[in-house]
């Protein structure tokens, strides 16, 4: 690629002579007929994308919907099973191995941990692979006059580019990575959950930058779970579903109800309004509060929320991914300590600054991912669950032989947990019985308040309805819940309140009269609807 | 019938344990008195009694590393120059003195514990509060532990003339087995009950394996692994004192002195992985005498104390090419099955 | 005025900074407090090269060695290796000087091209494999001989033992004798290697892939550098320079022995350390190194001129600087980690 010729300064007419042969309005890339898989999983079936240059397309769709494969696939991290890829400025199919090729190809991917050398300067980070030459050693000046010339034209003259990397923000660091990306003279820019780590004007001078991209005939992936940044800035919108493509609309032919309604899968019907089963409500938003949190907020993860749970409720969160339903929980639980607000548990104020102190508030904390926060694979199935229970307790005070075992054996009877043997290696244990272990984990410590982030995740639909009864009968009991759940079904059987998160915010609450599908969907959307909110 | 293999491979013994017999093995063949065992006044003599005397230490230092390996996936490369520093400490508490010690014994001995434990807490504070690799922090005293004790010693070798002091080096009046192998034993023992019986095992295991997922149930993971550093600095000062009463004196450049690798050798060959997590006392315990009873039969062979360490690296490289993940995908590789592709990062 | 030289100044160059003014501070005090015992004079300060111009050689490799984000313990079993080796062939097997050098050069390659393949290669963790290393080689000095051998090769003495005089920095001594200082063509050896690799780190692709692996070896992947023949290359390269370090070393001693070079490697490391390379990796350069050896040779030379002390004192006093930088690179690396 580049390297060595004259750098042609990016917005300038010669850029566009180079990029002569693109029509347009004409199709960058098609993907057709993708299929992956992955053993016992099926990742994509069957999706197409088409990416046309000059357009700003946003990838869209929850968990497993497919979305980062169908990139790795084509950025060659994944290997291509089945189905075809093109760009138009091949002849051939187009396979790529590995992402060093999908670069040299014309594909770069700009990642969310900014994929560059921290401890190389700016310029080298640039040009590192294909630095300038000058009889045979690397010309210094060329390089760092270039790279100049780059970030002029992307109106970043202030960076010193031969400042160490490290030095600046995230958000310039992406700049760097983008401009790496413009002088290899990629035709397709993958941005990869670019905002995530980014403050407002940041984010607003990358839109600037992608849409002068956009404007020399780009074609840019946009990645992302930020619902308003879509709308701001996306041409189209793909949106995948469980491996498979639900459709693809041009951003202003699609209304954010709707597209809520595609990512989730549900049929957004304004007139239908399906109620849940009226049964006996009570209402137990009274009293004094058990958990009662007041402007708590996590900077980069959760802005600052307020909200009350009472005993023997449960409250689901809902929102899409990435709105910060599990930021939220853990900021509570102390698994990011708050930077801001305050908690009071039964109206006494609290510090947490750990999990061991919310813990010692009797509150349990079920992860999102079991397999990284959860279970504690080459341990047994008897000390994974013992284990928090342990831990409150302290080490000085063991649990006897007999204690561990007898606690260990109520609650896989509870529970139903299928295992041979309680001293073999809770690694052994299928995915639903993993999970089944974590909440006797939680159980045994018998919190009054427990946090569960997506307990029915990977688990069969018997396994799940048991869960769903027993965190009805632990709430009657007087526990109070945190439901989180993608699936909404799941929460409007289950909880008696609603709170809904957009954008790393809380948003709203529902009461369970308001609880209906259409109202969710409503909420998470906001947009033009936001009116109707309670 | 390929199940039970699987299920005998995957012991967590099985490795030390099939080292451990096929170097006795082969000594057998080498020698056929070596399992012999006589009794010279009412004391046990012979090449296993040797081998299980002379792995003492190493034992000793063995239990340390582990520990240190399990919870914090690195290891402790000052434990030779610690033991130096104790068998300085102590040997200049008590002096040269042929009746008198120049402070009672319990004394010097505690005062020089004291030093490994000190030494501990550097270590472990430089790797559980400041977050420095382990290799690296332990470096600092690797370098500069046999500089301190010369430092102790003045320079010069302070030889401890009372005949009793040799008693931790060698034989109780009327015990039939060299007085190491009961401190090995009593501190395996001790370990052993301390851990099982206090949850601090466990908890070890815990952080070594995920330690995020020990946090989110309240587990001070820092204050874990500050402790195995501290403990292994503990065990480093048992083993110098036992090893400056064998020579009944302190030579800081000599004590210890590469004794590291095979410490950091027997935890691996006990089978427990170097990348922390679950751990065997006693697989680290077999390592240490497989260790010994290999060097014994070398010895056996002419190989000359020099020479020793050429083996034992070809070992080390064995050991951790087959546990290496690369070597192993490219073996699966070649028994044909679907290779893995590498994957980038995202 | 602070916040401008502040802005200049990155935290690499503060630490570079702080050796170089360390360095002058030291042999300044060197040269005030032992002006009678001849520190002042300029012998002195050439033979702060003389002694110690194996472990430049020996430095600089692991300084790249470091960059990258590994480390080398092998290379002072190396050094007494390559030792062991020239005097064993010369004495016993009458190899000529020039051949006897060129084999222990490609046994260094040869050694480093294994080292580099484990790490490289395989993943394993560097130091294990290259203590494996230290231990192989230490034992192979032994199995070579156990007794001292003194080389006593024609050419090799001659080469050894040739001086490099600079007239310009005369001085006449009280008994009115003329003492011109000189150094040994060892020393012009050290210097080269110095500069080659200074060019080679930052001037050519393979340096700066060395930097860019070393400062996040999964960026450096997807930004096309071939990771792993980097990290191979390096090692390669760095059993090449300790053989080379070890060559200069049998000309300073002229013999092979056992413990030779024990412990080198932590002076090498240590050197490395006190000019500025981060032993997590992507930071370093050969100057600050080569200001750590020199360092290093001020404080023994500190010793040996004072007298009384023993010369473990040196030990003392590098692993203190050592633990003070290792202790100094953490707290900046928590301070930048607090202001992202």
């Amino acid at each position: 690629m580049a390297g060595g010729k004259d750098h042609l300064p990016f917005f300038s007419n010669e850029f566009e002579n180079h990029f002569g042969n693109l029509n347009m309005s004409n199709e960058l890339l098609t993907m057709r007929h993708i299929s992956k898989s992955f053993p016992g999983v099926v990742a994509l079936n069957n999706v197409d994308f088409t990416l046309r240059s000059g357009e700003i397309h946003a990838l869209m769709g929850e968990n497993g919907a497919g979305k980062s494969t169908l990139i790795k696939v084509l950025t060659g991290v994944e290997e291509l099973e089945e189905g075809e890829i093109r760009v138009s400025w091949l002849d051939h199919p187009l396979i790529n191995h590995s992402p060093q090729e999908a670069q040299l190809n014309g594909i770069s991917t700009v990642y969310q941990e900014v994929n560059l050398c921290p401890n190389l300067s700016v310029a080298e980070n640039i040009f590192i692979g294909r630095e300038p030459k000058k009889r045979g050693m690397i010309d210094w000046k060329a390089m760092n006059d270039n790279s100049r010339k780059i970030l002029r034209s992307l109106n970043l003259s202030q960076v010193d580019v031969t400042k160490s990397l490290e030095h600046y923000s995230i958000a310039i660091q992406q700049m760097v990575a983008i401009a790496r990306a413009i002088d290899i003279e990629s035709k397709i820019l993958i941005f990869d959950e670019p905002t995530s780590s980014l403050e407002e004007q940041e984010t607003e001078k990358l839109f600037q930058i992608m849409n002068q991209l956009k404007e020399k005939g780009v074609g840019i992936i946009f990645i992302t779970h930020f619902l308003e940044q879509v709308y701001e800035v996306s041409d189209r919108i793909t949106v995948l579903r469980n491996g498979e493509l639900v459709g693809e609309s041009l951003t202003k032919d699609l209304p954010r109800v709707q597209l809520v309604a595609k990512m989730l899968g549900k049929e957004f019907n304004d007139l239908a309004a399906i109620k849940k089963e009226t049964k006996e409500k009570v209402n137990h938003t009274k009293g004094v509060p058990l958990i009662d949190a007041r402007n708590l907020g996590h900077r980069g993860t959760i802005k600052p929320f307020s909200l009350q749970m009472y005993p023997g409720e449960v409250v689901g969160l809902a929102g899409l991914l990435g709105s910060g339903r599990s930021e939220l929980a853990r900021t509570i639980y102390g698994a990011d300590k708050p930077d801001s607000g305050e908690l009071f548990v039964n109206t006494k104020k609290v510090k947490i600054n750990a999990p061991i102190d919310a813990m010692k508030e009797r509150m349990g904390y079920l992860p999102e991912d079991r397999k990284e926060e959860g279970i504690i694979n080459d341990l047994s199935v008897k000390e994974n669950i013992f284990i928090a229970l342990q831990a409150r307790q302290g080490m000085l005070k063991p649990l006897s032989n007999k204690e561990q075992t007898q606690l260990a054996e109520k609650y896989i009877k509870l529970l139903n947990i299928k295992v041979a043997n309680i001293d073999s290696p809770v690694k052994q244990l299928s995915g639903g019985n993993q999970q089944k272990v974590i909440l006797a984990r939680w159980l045994s410590t018998q919190p009054d308040f427990l946090i569960l982030d997506e307990p029915t995740r990977g688990i069969d639909v018997g396994t799940k309805t048991e869960i769903q009864k027993l965190v009805l009968n632990l709430a009657e009991e007087g526990m109070a819940i945190m439901f989180i759940s993608s699936e909404i079904d799941e929460m409007i059987r289950t909880v008696s309140r609603m709170i809904v998160l957009r954008d790393r915010e809380k948003v709203g609450e529902l009461s369970e009269e308001e609880m209906t599908q259409d109202h969710i969907m409503a909420a998470i959307a906001g947009g033009e609807r936001d009116e109707e909110d309670a | 019938m390929k199940k039970t293999l699987k299920k005998i491979t995957g012991f967590q013994l099985f490795l030390p344990i099939v080292a451990l017999i096929l170097v006795l093995l082969f000594n057998m063949i080498k020698t056929p008195d070596f399992f012999k065992i006589t009794v010279l006044n009412g004391t046990l003599y012979g090449f296993m009694i040797d081998i299980i005397n002379r792995a003492s230490e190493l034992a000793i230092l063995a239990i340390g590393m582990t520990l240190v390996v399990a919870s914090s996936a690195g290891t402790d490369i000052s434990v030779g120059a610690v033991s130096a520093v104790t068998a300085a400490i102590i040997c200049f508490s008590l002096g040269p003195d042929q009746q008198n010690y120049q402070m009672p014994y319990l004394v010097g001995i505690l005062l020089g514990l004291l030093g490994g434990v000190l030494c501990g807490m550097w270590n472990g504070l430089l790797v559980a509060k400041m977050r420095i690799q382990p290799m690296v922090a332990t470096l600092i005293l690797f370098t500069a532990g046999r500089g301190i004790s010369q430092l102790i010693c003045s320079g010069q070798i302070i030889h401890v003339e009372k005949e009793s002091y040799r008693i931790l080096g060698s034989f109780i009046p009327k015990v039939p087995l060299p007085t190491p192998v009961f401190v090995a034993a009593a501190l395996a023992l001790v370990t052993w009950l301390v851990l099982k019986k206090t949850a601090l095992g466990m908890y070890i295991q815990a952080v070594g394996i995920n330690r995020r997922a020990g946090r989110l149930i309240g587990i001070n993971s820092q204050l874990i692994i500050f402790m195995t550093y501290v403990y292994c600095g503990l065990c480093s000062g048992i083993a110098g004192a036992i090893m400056s009463s064998r020579i009944a004196a302190c030579d800081a450049n000599n004590i210890g002195l590469n004794i590291e690798l095979d410490a950091i050798l027997a935890v691996a060959l006990g089978g427990n992985s170097l990348g922390g997590g679950k751990f065997s006392l006693l697989g680290s315990i077999i390592g240490a005498i497989t260790i010994q009873a290999l060097t014994t039969s070398l010895y056996a062979m002419h190989v000359t104390a020099d020479q020793l360490p050429i083996y034992k690296a070809i070992v080390v490289v064995i050991i951790v090419t087959l546990q290496s993940a690369e070597f192993r995908k490219w073996i699966s590789s070649l028994q044909g099955k679907r290779p893995v592709k590498a994957k980038a990062a995202s | 005025m602070i916040n401008r030289i502040k802005e200049k100044i990155d935290e690499k160059t503060y630490l570079l900074i702080i050796t170089i003014l360390m360095f002058i501070a030291m042999y300044g005090a060197g040269m005030i407090i032992f002006a009678d015992k001849g520190f002042a004079k300029p012998q002195m300060f050439l033979n702060l090269f003389v002694n110690n111009a194996g472990l430049i050689v020996t430095a600089v490799g692991m300084t790249m060695v470091m960059i990258t984000g590994g480390i080398d313990i092998s290379v002072g079993s190396v050094i007494g290796l390559t030792c062991m080796m020239l005097a064993y062939m010369m004495e016993f097997m009458n190899v000529p000087a020039f051949l006897a050098i060129l084999i222990v050069l490609v046994f260094g390659i040869l050694f480093g091209s294994v080292q580099g393949f484990l790490i490289a290669y395989l993943k394993e963790q560097p130091f294990i494999v290259t203590l494996a290393g230290m231990f192989f080689c230490r034992g192979l000095t032994a199995v070579i001989s156990s007794d001292m051998i003194n080389i006593s090769n024609a050419t090799f003495l001659k080469i050894a033992q040739a001086k490099i005089y600079f007239p310009f920095l005369a001085t006449v001594n009280k008994k009115g004798k003329v003492i011109t200082p000189f150094i040994y063509p060892s020393v012009v050896i050290a210097l080269i290697v110095l500069v080659v690799i200074y060019l080679v780190l930052k001037y050519t692709k393979f340096g700066r892939a060395i930097y860019a692996v070393g400062g996040n070896q999964q960026s450096a992947l997807l930004m096309g550098l071939n990771v792993r023949s980097t990290k191979m290359k390096t090692y390669v390269l760095n059993g090449f320079l300790a053989s080379l370090g070890g060559v200069l070393f049998a000309l300073n001693t002229c013999a092979g022995f056992v413990e030779q070079g024990r412990g080198f490697e932590m002076e090498a490391i240590a050197s490395a350390v006190i000019g500025g390379t981060l032993l997590t990796g992507g930071v370093g350069n050969v100057i600050g190194s080569l200001f750590g050896v020199l360092i290093k040779g001020t404080i023994e030379s500190f010793i040996t001129t004072q007298g009384t002390l023993s010369s473990w004192w040196t030990r003392i006093v590098i692993s203190l600087l050592l633990a003070f930088f290792i202790v100094l690179q953490s707290i900046f690396a928590s301070i930048k980690s607090k202001n992202r």
